[in-house]
């Protein structure tokens, strides 16, 4: 078994509408993924629905060869940023903390071995110096390395990553793509959803093009041509690859 | 029934008192439409608690029960909580949910001390100021009457007048500003329709429940409708069939008071709407989702989608 | 103990149990949600009235958590139809307070329950009414809140870091497998358990105002879940006794009283806060204009 993940037939709809048709693809494990496309092709939603944090119409989705279910912890999700209140009264070593949830189990307190990995967590990710701050005093990329520093903590064997890259600065970036190629020397799975179509050779050794169908899934020198991205962003691809790098 | 009618035909009173519940339906249906898509439904609950101080402290400096003080102490502690509300959601982190809640309950908390105070001083006829709590429309007294209908009357027409302006104020305020019309202004005036229409409903449906009057008529009219010209008419109608059903059925003689019959009979005119009107009651939204699982199944939609 | 202590006791278990509970409804912007339950708890308690034709605090907390999760679920319904939040829970707790009223009106009249009793409450009252646990003579309401006390005591420290993460971050939470909905639901149950047990004690608008005012004070004045849970039961337990002798000194109402002392606590805590007062915010944003002078 060395499928990672493997999507079969998954279809979204909202209001009868589709929002994604049957996408079917498999990604084997140690791979970093990422998931491509235009805005609105549904990437998020990809995610969501492989965590049945949205509901699918059809499909199935497999994760290291069962039937995903939340108990068994092989997954970790990081949501995009806007996604949680800044405002909550909690700070970053907190925040790193919730990532041991799953494994403490209900009542149960986090032990000091579960501080000290979340302590280790930050220090990965630089953040040791701010562990105390209230998380809205924290910068953007700041506060996606908190998001990761939890992700790792979860030491799960998938991780589903969303939009990591978006609104942090160069540091970040290179901390967390850095991050990204540890997990994948240690065996672990990584899907991220992307934006920007520069870094993609650079960063994923696998590739989903995806516009609301799928376009074309496979390592990402097979996949990402010339032609197959015109496919998927239609014939604006000159420009929205401009309007992409001055963007982000 | 009989009664009811008896009532209608021969007490002035009655008569008087039933057209200014229904003017007053009409205006709190019309600016409950604006507030409900504005997002402001629930400030309207706040403002109506956060009256009963500025009542007392207006019955404390007259010393005695006159409608028009009441009604401007109860303005004017009601656009003070409205401006308190902004003030806290703007300057701290609490969100509106929290600011709404904490101006209305330490309003309330605050009238409830100053009643204490009023009912001990006018120990002999007990003020009647409990009456604003859950409203008794019977026990207005006739220029009480004519000042609530008359007014009620300066709102509706207020609103319709400056009709499309709110309509722009509230649909796209950016815009509005853009083509020079003073948002700033018509801002606070809404601000002050809707204060004054909870605070001349007080006294009929009480402070509890005046919101409702706001809220339950308003997003009832939203079931039938796309337009906000067609809305408000609606929403008006039920506000005035809600009003004249409640007050006489509190005139029966069961001791009911107006505010919760008036509420109930909104309620039911709701509940109505949402079950039966076309496209967006429950019927309809039924057998259109029957139809659309149908097409599922064989799998046509999936054409009309691509 | 004193009629005096036992009124102080009562207040300041209202004021611990809801600004505990009050806490988790403001970071899960939820309050209004608490404000309507608060409310519709009356529906509860008539209609278990009407059904046990007694006054048995049992009856009135099963009604009352029956009606509060009714509430929850009328309004998580018509939401789900497209119905704006803020609109539901007008629409659903207005109605069935209505009702409440005219039930009580119309059957109830002649009982202890009347309307005004349930608004304000008669904290005054609670001494006299006792029942004899374990020996010793207590009131009944200050039993009921005890009980109710410890069992938000407990729920909170159980399932400490389960509420936090279900506020937090939803998502996170179900991707651990965790019951996100069963835990806002019995988190509801809390809300109406406490709001109701409070109710007899001190009435429906000291309730609202417990649940929020204490709770307030203390997001504008730590960082801290743990700590915001602390103060805010500090703070609750500070707005009953101050509330009192407020109350005692200008012989007015005394929940009335309370709820005001607790406004008068925010508004102070809204200047004064260290963290995140008015002082504090206008030294903040005069401080880096003098930096860019300089």
């Amino acid at each position: 078994m060395n499928q990672a993940v493997e999507v079969k037939d998954v279809t979204v709809a909202y209001d009868q509408k589709p929002v994604l048709e049957n996408i079917s693809f498999t990604v084997p494990k140690g791979i970093l993924m990422a998931v491509v496309g235009p805005n609105g092709a549904g990437k998020s939603t990809l995610i969501k629905a492989m965590l049945d944090l949205t509901q699918k119409s059809a499909g199935d989705v497999k994760i290291l060869g069962e039937a995903y279910k939340p108990k068994n912890r092989t997954v970790g999700y990081v949501p995009q940023r806007g996604t949680v209140d800044w405002d909550f009264p909690t700070n970053a070593l907190d925040v790193t903390l919730m990532g041991r949830y799953g494994h403490i189990g209900w009542f149960r307190r986090p032990s000091k071995s579960d501080v000290a990995l979340a302590e280790e967590a930050l220090e990965k990710v630089g953040m040791s110096a701010y562990k105390h701050r209230q998380i809205r005093q924290l910068s953007g990329g700041q506060q996606q390395r908190v998001f990761l520093a939890r992700a790792l903590v979860q030491d799960a064997d998938v991780y589903f990553m969303d939009e990591p890259f978006v609104g942090v600065d160069a540091a970040t970036e290179r901390a967390i793509i850095a991050l990204l190629r540890d997990l994948k020397e240690s065996g672990k799975t990584v899907v991220v959803v992307h934006h920007d179509l520069q870094t993609v050779p650079e960063y994923f050794d696998w590739t989903l093009l995806l516009n609301k169908q799928q376009i074309a899934c496979g390592p990402t020198d097979e996949v990402f041509t010339m032609e197959q991205l015109q496919q998927t962003y239609g014939g604006h691809l000159s420009f929205l690859n401009q309007t992409e790098m001055v963007g982000r | 029934m009989e009664q009811i009618i008896q009532s209608l035909l021969h007490d002035s009173n009655t008569q008087w008192v039933v057209l200014s519940t229904m003017l007053l339906g009409i205006a709190s249906g019309v600016l409950g439409s604006f507030a409900l898509l504005r997002k402001q439904s629930l400030v309207g609950d706040a403002v109506a608690h956060a009256a009963l101080p500025g009542i007392c402290l207006a019955f404390f400096i007259i010393g005695e029960k006159q409608f028009l003080a009441l009604i401007i102490g109860a303005t004017v502690s009601g656009l003070l909580a409205m401006y308190l509300i902004q003030l806290i959601t703007s300057t701290t982190r609490l969100k509106q949910d929290a600011a709404i809640c904490l101006v209305l309950s330490v309003f309330f908390g605050i009238g409830i001390v100053l009643l204490t105070k009023v009912s001990q001083q006018s120990s002999g006829n007990k003020s009647g100021l409990d009456d604003f709590i859950f409203g008794q429309a019977a026990s207005m007294t006739g220029s009480d009457v004519y000042l609530m209908g008359g007014t009620a009357a300066v709102l509706i027409v207020t609103t319709f007048i400056l009709f499309k302006e709110l309509k722009l104020i509230t649909f796209d305020p950016e815009f509005a500003k853009g083509i020079g019309l003073p948002l700033g202004v018509l801002e606070t005036l809404f601000s002050t329709l809707l204060v004054v229409t909870v605070v001349i409903g007080i006294q009929a449906v009480g402070v509890i429940l005046m919101a409702a009057l706001l809220i339950i008529p308003s997003m009832a009219a939203r079931y039938w409708t796309d337009s906000l010209g067609v809305m408000v008419w609606i929403s008006g109608l039920i506000g005035a069939i809600s009003g004249v059903s409640g007050t006489l059925i509190s005139t029966l003689g069961l001791g009911l008071a107006t505010g919760p019959l008036i509420v109930v009979s909104a309620s039911c005119m709701f509940v109505v709407s949402l079950i039966v009107a076309p496209k967006r009651g429950m019927i309809a939204q039924w057998t259109f989702h029957k139809k659309g699982i149908a097409a599922k199944t064989t799998g046509s939609y999936r054409k009309e989608g691509a | 103990m004193g009629y005096e202590a036992w009124i102080l006791l009562t207040g300041s278990l209202v004021g611990i149990s809801c600004g505990m509970i009050g806490c988790y409804l403001i970071v899960r912007r939820m309050v209004m949600l608490a404000d309507a339950i608060s409310h519709s708890v009356l529906l509860g308690i008539v209609l278990a009235f009407l059904v046990s034709q007694s006054l048995n605090s049992i009856y009135m907390l099963i009604g009352a958590a029956v009606i509060g999760l009714a509430t929850t679920i009328f309004i998580q319904w018509l939401y789900a139809s497209g119905v704006p939040e803020d609109a539901s829970i007008g629409i659903v707790f207005t109605t069935l307070f209505a009702i409440g009223v005219i039930l009580i009106s119309l059957f109830a009249k002649d009982v202890h329950l009347d309307v005004n009793h349930a608004l304000m409450g008669e904290i005054a009252f609670v001494p006299w009414n006792t029942i004899v646990i374990f020996g010793a003579e207590i009131p009944k309401a200050t039993a009921t809140l005890l009980g109710i006390t410890v069992v938000t005591l407990l729920f909170i420290i159980g399932l400490y870091k389960e509420l936090k993460i279900t506020s937090f971050d939803a998502a996170l939470a179900l991707t651990i497998g965790l019951p996100v909905t069963f835990i806002h639901y019995l988190l509801m149950t809390m809300v109406s358990l406490t709001a109701v047990g409070s109710f007899d004690a001190v009435g429906a608008i000291l309730v609202v105002a417990m649940f929020v005012v204490p709770g307030s004070c203390a997001y504008l004045l730590t960082d801290r879940l743990d700590a915001m849970l602390a103060i805010s039961a500090l703070v609750g337990v500070l707005s009953a006794v101050s509330g009192y002798y407020a109350a005692l000194w200008w012989d007015v109402s005394i929940s009335g009283s309370m709820a005001m002392m607790g406004g008068v606590i925010f508004l102070l805590t809204w200047i004064f806060s260290p963290r995140y007062g008015l002082i504090s915010k206008w030294k903040k944003s005069s401080t880096p204009l003098k930096e860019q002078e300089g």
